[in-house]
């Protein structure tokens, strides 16, 4: 008896959380749509300074992991724990793939004077400025979630490495797994409005 | 005693998707991701914004859907998501009624 888990209870409350995450960038979006509203050629200039297709890749190992991800509950509801396991280092993987693009893509727009506060940035139209500090802004918040979800997923690993997370009981693999997914969703609205605005 | 719970629970969580299921999502995926970057190419004029944003709203409705497996939820996770979308719509939508007439 005291055994039983109220399991969409624990659904419920990390689905609580996510919905104040989606407000969370929900704001930085609006911030960006006004802006883009004000500014719109310089937001297609500074479009234009970022690599669509190392974003176009980043937005591949994203989906990718996230599939894996998926398929990792199902390895664990099928008490396949070798398969789970496998599926779970192959997302953390890309995890670290997508890390090591944005350090490289981050440090190029460095190496080019385009940071916040540079002196490129603060000599160039208002409209350039504000697209590069949303930029980092988004971004950057966007990496963070990767980190914590990168996180999650580690613990998750740990609990099926060590048995607390089995068929029976999976709900801790199965919200760093929302919240993964909740990763990728994010960055499927961030690809388009930074890299693909023309 | 226990038994009837072990049922219960069971029951709760009967949803499995297939590799297979996951797989073709993730085909849709990726063919709607390289369809927005090819279309990008092309200079639609004031449509270029409207046609990325429906890509992406149909691939977050995917994960959404599957990956997040909101669709074999119950009713408390699917109003209350709705609801959150509601409150973004309106979010969005009040502060462009505010900055396009300003």
């Amino acid at each position: 008896m005291e055994k039983g888990i109220d399991k969409t209870g624990v659904r419920i409350g990390m689905w609580i959380f996510l919905y104040s995450e989606i407000i969370l960038f929900g704001g930085l979006f609006v911030l960006y749509a006004v802006y883009f509203h004000t500014f719109p050629e310089e937001f297609a200039e500074g479009g234009k300074e970022l690599d669509r297709i190392i974003g176009a890749a980043n937005t591949l190992v994203l989906l990718i992991s996230s599939f894996t991800v998926a398929a990792s509950i199902t390895a664990i509801q099928r008490s396949k724990k070798s398969h789970a396991i496998g599926f779970l280092l192959f997302s953390i993987g890309c995890g670290f793939v997508f890390l090591i693009n944005k350090y490289f893509e981050w440090g190029t727009k460095f190496h080019h004077d385009l940071y916040p506060n540079s002196d490129t940035l603060l000599d160039s139209a208002p409209g350039i400025n504000i697209f590069f500090g949303l930029y980092y802004t988004i971004t950057g918040l966007h990496g963070l979630h990767v980190i914590i979800g990168m996180v999650l997923l580690s613990i998750s690993l740990v609990l099926v490495l060590r048995n607390k997370v089995t068929d029976q009981r999976y709900a801790m693999l199965e919200n760093s797994g929302l919240y993964w997914h909740l990763v990728d969703l994010i960055w499927i609205f961030v690809f388009p409005l930074f890299y693909l605005v023309l | 005693m226990e038994d009837e719970f072990v049922n219960a629970n069971s029951h709760e969580e009967e949803h499995q998707l297939s590799y297979r299921f996951l797989g073709l999502i993730l085909g849709a995926l990726v063919f709607m991701t390289a369809l927005t970057v090819g279309v990008s190419y092309i200079d639609w004029g004031f449509l270029n914004v409207p046609i990325a944003l429906f890509v992406a709203s149909s691939k977050a409705t995917l994960v959404l859907l599957f990956f997040m497996h909101i669709k074999y939820e119950g009713l408390v996770i699917k109003v209350s998501f709705i609801s959150t979308m509601l409150f973004l719509a309106v979010m969005i939508s009040f502060t462009f009624w505010d900055v396009a007439f300003r």
